[in-house]
């Protein structure tokens, strides 16, 4: 098994300004594992280390704490130049004096390739970013969707482990973006590299990704593929951080091997498939997203009832407010069926639909 | 392939060029005031220099309005008095080889401390940029004979260094360090070290430091991501300095004469002499030029072939 782990990290804290006034924990404790092969994705808000993390796989910081280790190797000590590790740059950090061939051949150059070898890659990495009619251009003189490919070129070429991109299409428009989030799953795929992958965009982690570590506050908070992260939150702040969520309080009255019998707010009981460990009487918190619930006008032997608020159109859905009774409406996604939607009076009292099997348990 | 392209791109330089012309010629305009100040200042002064070393030196210094090339010919050539035997002036050709190599080494040492303190300042916080900006400067606020009479008083037999070095038992003769061309060579790199300093850390300012990662990431040891990527990108900075530091060592004159004593004279020195107690201003005028000259000449090939040098692929 642990053939197959590219990069792990046992452990690792980062502190920055230690003994000083200003001291940062910018990891705390972080341990993950990441396979060969991995299109690994590290999502969170900014400032919750994931940047740290990869710079402390790159090399150019070490641990306070904790080891990284390389396909089973401890690397902490080695610098940079020494890690079969390559990055691609937030700002792309190309060489300005330098062509597009020359930037994609500089890393080749520094192994101590031969001109003919280094020539031959160079093409190849070319032809593989679809930059040939541009290699002898220089850096200045090509676009930033360009750059970005030759970015990806120069730290491809030297056929790293690992390959790190810290938010490489953050400096993207949003049309180049979708273009490039494509390229890089056919770049991994094509070239089997094992891809470390930095967002704060959800969306982005969540489509890309074959599976993505949730941080907050330089801890890991979930690892996993995106539809169990998505699906199944451990905690609060994923799920929060993760799309749309509705949170409802509620109070376990009994639990058994795989279901749990809970209170909601106004006096409903529900049963709910839940893991074990829930002591009768302990407080959670629901999670519910809103395109997993429905709007119902008929019935009223509805779970959750309220009175509709507001009705937003956004192009293939409808979002529903409802307000429950609760600080924050509850939100309902629904999506719009040939153009057309049910027109519900603001206003108006309706119930509130979910399958049990989609609520989400959470323990605080 | 990309003939289109590149056809295209020149298009567009040369309309960009156009329009840099343009801006040129109306600067030009605003700049006049100052350019005719510059062209009386310069030119002026050396088109008088050129006219005297082409006449006779009078009896008590100044000219006499009479025709000689005779001060050309005693820059290179020595007439001895009595037989009128012609050999050359081996005295000035070794001062003049003496500044050139004294210039030249004082460039080198100014580069060799000076780039790692703007590398050293550069990548300082912001705050204390400037603090270490502000001691470099600190010796301009002090007259060049002071500073110079300083060193002279840290290096002389009785001085600061002999007087530790002997209190400490490393020596117990004193050091001879006045009065060589090792001591010339500490002044003047002392006096011209700033001038080397703040261009190179000018350039250095603006050199994205996220370029010395990427570069260590590519498998380049620290040395080569220096002779790659760093000086490179701030060579501007280093000719800057280097031509700021070359030019002015040429032509010193204070810093030789103080701490080189009478016997290491550079071409600032022979110069003044003709002017002073040489009463021979014809010549003093010709060896001015023959400096001005070298210094064109040595200025024209250091740009070439610093331009060459990363010319291919430089901005
Ligand atoms: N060199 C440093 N010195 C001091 N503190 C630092 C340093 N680098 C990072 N930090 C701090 O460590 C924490 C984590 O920073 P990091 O850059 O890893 O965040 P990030 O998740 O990449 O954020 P973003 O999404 O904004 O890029 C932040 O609080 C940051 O201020
Ligand atoms: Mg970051």
């Amino acid at each position: 098994m642990s053939d197959d782990v590219a990069v792990e990290a046992r452990g690792v804290s980062k502190i920055f300004g230690a003994s000083t006034d200003q001291e940062v924990r910018a990891l705390d404790h972080v341990s993950v594992s990441i396979a060969q092969n991995e299109f690994f994705t590290l999502l969170g808000p900014s400032g919750c280390g994931k940047t740290t993390l990869l710079r402390l796989i790159a090399g150019f910081e070490h641990p306070t704490d904790g080891a990284i280790l390389l396909e089973g190797k401890d690397i902490s000590a080695l610098p940079p130049f020494q890690r079969p590790v390559n990055t691609v740059f937030q700002n792309y950090a190309l060489f300005p004096h330098m062509t597009v061939a020359q930037n994609i051949g500089f890393g080749l150059e520094m192994q101590g390739q031969s001109k003919d070898e280094v020539a031959n890659t160079v093409g190849a990495m070319l032809v593989l970013v679809k930059m040939e009619n541009l290699k002898n251009r220089r850096i200045d003189q090509i676009s930033g969707g360009q750059q970005q490919r030759v970015a990806l070129a120069r730290a491809l070429a030297p056929r790293p482990k690992v390959l790190l991109l810290d938010e490489p299409l953050s400096a993207l428009d949003l049309k180049l973006r979708k273009e490039m989030q494509v390229e890089l799953k056919r770049l991994q795929h094509e070239t089997g590299i094992t891809f470390i992958f930095v967002t704060h965009d959800q969306e982005e982690a969540l489509t890309m990704s074959d599976r993505v570590a949730v941080m907050n506050e330089g801890r890991i908070l979930q690892v996993g593929a995106p539809h169990e992260i998505y699906n199944r939150p451990h905690d609060r702040f994923v799920a929060d951080f993760i799309g749309d969520t509705n949170f409802m309080p509620a109070e376990v009255i009994e639990h058994d091997e795989s279901e749990v019998r809970i209170r909601l707010p106004s006096g409903i009981e529900i049963t709910v498939p839940a893991p074990p460990g829930l002591p009768q009487g302990s407080e959670v918190t629901l999670a519910i997203r809103p395109e997993q619930a429905r709007i119902v006008t008929d019935s009223d032997a509805i779970s959750i009832q309220g009175s509709l608020t507001d009705e937003i159109y956004i192009g293939t859905d409808t979002q529903y407010r409802v307000d429950i009774g609760m600080t924050s409406p509850f939100v309902v996604r629904v999506q719009n069926a040939n153009g057309e939607r049910a027109r519900i009076p603001l206003g108006s009292r309706v119930g509130i639909a979910v399958d049990p099997r989609t609520i989400q348990i959470l323990q605080d | 392939m990309s003939a289109e392209q590149d056809s295209s791109t020149e298009s567009f330089e040369s309309l960009e060029a156009h329009a840099y012309q343009l801006e040129v010629r109306q600067n030009l305009l605003l700049s006049t005031p100052a350019l005719i100040v510059l062209f009386c200042a310069a030119s002026g002064t050396l088109l008088i220099m050129l006219v005297f070393s082409f006449l006779t030196p009078g009896d008590y210094g100044g000219i006499k309005w009479q025709f000689s090339t005779e001060a050309w010919f005693q820059v290179a050539f020595y007439r001895d008095i009595f037989d009128e035997t012609v050999s050359i002036a081996d005295a000035h050709l070794s001062i003049f080889w003496r500044s050139v190599k004294l210039s030249f080494l004082t460039t080198l040492v100014a580069f060799v401390l000076g780039f790692p303190t703007a590398y050293f300042i550069a990548t300082r916080s912001p705050e204390t940029r400037n603090l270490w900006l502000f001691l470099v400067t600190i010796p301009f606020w002090t007259n060049l004979l002071i500073r110079t009479f300083a060193i002279l008083e840290i290096i002389r037999n009785q001085g600061l260094v002999n007087t530790v070095l002997i209190a400490l038992g490393v020596i117990d003769q004193p050091l001879d360090m006045l009065y060589t061309d090792i001591a010339i060579l500490l002044g003047m790199t002392y006096v011209y070290i700033p001038l080397m300093i703040l261009p190179i850390y000018a350039s250095m300012e603006r050199f994205d430091f996220q370029l010395v990662e990427a570069a260590y990431d590519l498998y380049a040891t620290r040395w080569r991501v220096l002779v790659r990527v760093i000086l490179p990108l701030v060579k501007p900075g280093v000719i800057a300095g280097s031509i700021l530091v070359f030019v002015p060592s040429l032509g010193a004159y204070v810093t030789p004469r103080v701490l080189g004593g009478g016997k290491h004279l550079m071409i600032g020195n022979l110069i003044e002499l003709q002017f002073g107690q040489g009463r021979n201003w014809p010549l003093g005028a010709a060896l001015s030029l023959t400096l001005l000259v070298i210094v064109m000449v040595a200025l024209i090939f250091y740009v070439r072939s610093a331009q060459k040098e990363g010319g291919a692929h430089g901005h």
